[in-house]
């Protein structure tokens, strides 16, 4: 056969050419987490066709800057946003409403700063910045057990062929069932790797990204004990992107740790009453909730 | 398959359709908003403390875990005392207006000092007519003497909880059946004695919608535990040494039990005074709170609170008093 059938039997059984790909993935939006350097180290934000992790210490800021993602992606297109929905699955019982509320406002406010005449000209589009649109394009599932877990991941498909403007899927935080109830490691890991290989098919099947927060454990490497992501060495290889969040002295910063296209850095960020924002922020954390 | 004898495209069929039933249904925030706004009381507990009360965003949530750990002294069971009166309080005082389910694994329980408390922060409720015997009557102390006694309460809970319209569950101390052997020897994969105990609060929490608040006590360091990523090690020379001595206590049942509760205060002591930190909480900041033991239970000495940057909201200090010296109060009228 010619060169070109080749190409073009193989483009029919879906494969790609490596050109078409570069040119789809510099027009993809990326959704900004909050702070510029952050979204600097990731390469401009979250990435849509891809699976990444992000882990840390209870109380470094995961489901801040999961709740972040969720109102972030939902920015409108005319504000340089991608307009879309976010799904939070929430397992630990960490999604509070009033904080939701209280970040949207903060995300509201931060656009009106940068948009000033931009809402002088649509009146409508005005309306719609409001928190409780916001909130009202969260779509949030409780899960209280593994077996949820699986089966929330399962109906996905469904839901997502339901609602198409979904752009991003957190699970906060993947690993809680796993670690509380399994007993039989093995199982535990072919469980795990048939999540992330579902998690990563419906990405790229319909263009979203998905944040999978985890926990961290000690792990004895090296002659010490050391933190390290929960859920083992196999889990590690399941997720396209992982960014860790730790503390350094008296800040938060996070460690891109794996990309398969940017390279390993580390930057601070804050988490402050409006959300996460680049560090060293003015705005005060403390401000009356509700 | 095989089992059911049943072709690919029926065996998927079957997982969706199964996978759609057990699935929980699907709420979007809003309507959790709308709800929260529609139980009225923004779904809390006060706890009288305004700076710790307003940093929660009104007090204990329902339906959540709470933690408040510190070493031994500290002031634990004297908030968790309080708690437990001001949940039986009618709702005009604030209260939950309900029964309280106290589990006491160290025998600290007093109910002298508990109407104590009721008389000094409320004089004028309790200077009516037996109101003070039926607040009292309303809390359901268990004493479990072993770890079994305790797993085999803990099964009957959610029974009792329902039946007796229960309002608030306190369990002083949840560490209590933990050895320091039992600890050190669960790092990694966890068969740690307590797992299932742990899991069972969290989701009884939920289910009834209660607040679930659980002290916990504090061990040394050990070197067992981790500190920093590997990608942080290669950095740093010696630096660990110096860190180290900072804080040398740590809250017991290790990392797993802190990513569990939802939000976790610390009380600790350091340059004489007593602090109050909210450590972890996914809405609030961190700010730590000085406060003292009085005659009408803690009452906070400051309750603007003090901001605390990095990760010093976490760690519990215990120096500069001699904490197993001192009086349960300080009598300060």
């Amino acid at each position: 056969m010619a060169p070109n059938e080749i190409a073009q039997k193989l483009l029919l059984q879906g494969a790609q050419n490596a050109w078409d790909m570069l040119s789809e993935e510099q027009s993809q939006k990326h959704i900004t987490t909050g702070s510029g350097d952050l979204n600097g180290i990731l390469g401009g934000g979250i990435h849509c066709k891809e699976v990444t992790e992000i882990g840390g210490v209870p109380g470094i800021g995961k489901t801040q800057l999961g709740i972040q993602l969720a109102i972030n992606v939902q920015i409108p297109v005319d504000y340089g946003g991608l307009g879309g929905k976010a799904i939070y699955i929430d397992t630990e019982g960490s999604f509070m409403v009033e904080r939701v509320y209280q970040i949207a406002e903060g995300c509201i406010s931060d656009i009106m700063e940068y948009f000033p005449c931009h809402h002088d000209k649509s009146s409508s589009g005005q309306e719609n910045l409001q928190p409780e649109s916001f909130l009202a394009g969260i779509y949030y599932f409780r899960i209280c057990s593994y077996t949820e877990q699986i089966a929330v991941i399962n109906y996905l498909e469904k839901f997502l062929g339901e609602h198409k403007d979904v752009r991003i899927v957190i699970i906060d935080s993947v690993t809680f069932h796993f670690r509380q109830d399994f007993d039989d490691l093995a199982l535990r890991t072919r469980v795990l790797c048939g999540l992330s290989l579902k998690l990563m098919k419906l990405s790229k099947s319909y263009n979203l990204a998905v944040v999978l927060l985890n926990q961290v454990t000690t792990k004895f490497t090296e002659g010490s004990f050391q933190l390290t992501l929960a859920l083992g060495d196999s889990w590690s290889h399941s997720c396209t992107n992982r960014l860790i969040l730790y503390w350094k002295g008296n800040e938060r910063c996070a460690y891109l740790d794996k990309s398969p296209s940017l390279p390993v850095a580390s930057t601070p960020y804050a988490v402050t009453s409006k959300g996460v924002r680049d560090a060293g922020s003015s705005s005060c954390k403390r401000v009356r909730v509700m | 398959m095989s089992l059911l004898d049943a072709g690919l495209a029926t065996a998927r069929d079957a997982v969706c359709r199964v996978s759609e039933f057990a699935c929980p249904p699907c709420q979007t925030a809003l309507a959790l908003l709308e709800e929260r706004v529609r139980l009225g009381g923004g779904g809390r507990l006060a706890t009288t403390l305004c700076g710790l009360d307003e940093a929660l965003g009104g007090g204990i949530p329902l339906g959540k875990l709470t933690e408040v750990v510190g070493p031994s002294g500290i002031g634990k069971t004297q908030f968790c005392l309080k708690l437990a009166l001001l949940a039986t309080l009618p709702e005009c005082y604030g209260g939950l207006n309900g029964r309280v389910v106290y589990i006491d694994t160290e025998s600290k329980f007093s109910s002298r000092r508990m109407i104590e408390i009721g008389q000094k922060s409320f004089p004028q409720i309790f200077r009516q007519e037996g109101l003070a015997q039926k607040m009292a009557g309303r809390i359901l102390v268990m004493r479990p003497a072993s770890l079994s006694d305790f797993t085999k309460s803990l099964e009957q809970m959610k029974v009792t909880l329902l039946q007796n319209d229960v309002k608030l569950l306190i369990v002083d101390s949840v560490a209590a059946f933990m050895s320091s052997e039992n600890e050190r020897g669960t790092t990694g994969f966890t068969q740690h004695p307590l797992r299932w105990a742990l899991s069972f609060l969290k989701s009884i929490a939920e289910l009834t919608r209660i607040p679930v608040v659980v002290s916990n006590q504090v061990r040394s360091q050990s070197n067992d535990d981790g500190y920093h990523y590997s990608f942080e090690v290669k950095r740093r020379g010696d630096g660990d040494g110096a860190e180290r001595l900072e804080s040398h206590l740590v809250a017991a049942l290790g990392i797993q039990w802190a990513h569990a509760v939802t939000i976790r205060l610390v009380f600790e002591s350091h340059s004489g005074q007593r602090f109050i930190k909210v450590a972890k909480s996914p809405m609030s900041p961190a700010v730590a709170f000085p406060f003292i033991v009085e005659s009408s239970g803690i009452t906070l000495l400051n309750d603007e609170g003090i901001d605390v940057s990095g990760p010093e909201i976490t760690s519990i200090r215990c120096q500069g008093q001699n904490l197993l010296g001192l009086l349960p109060f300080e009598n300060r009228g």
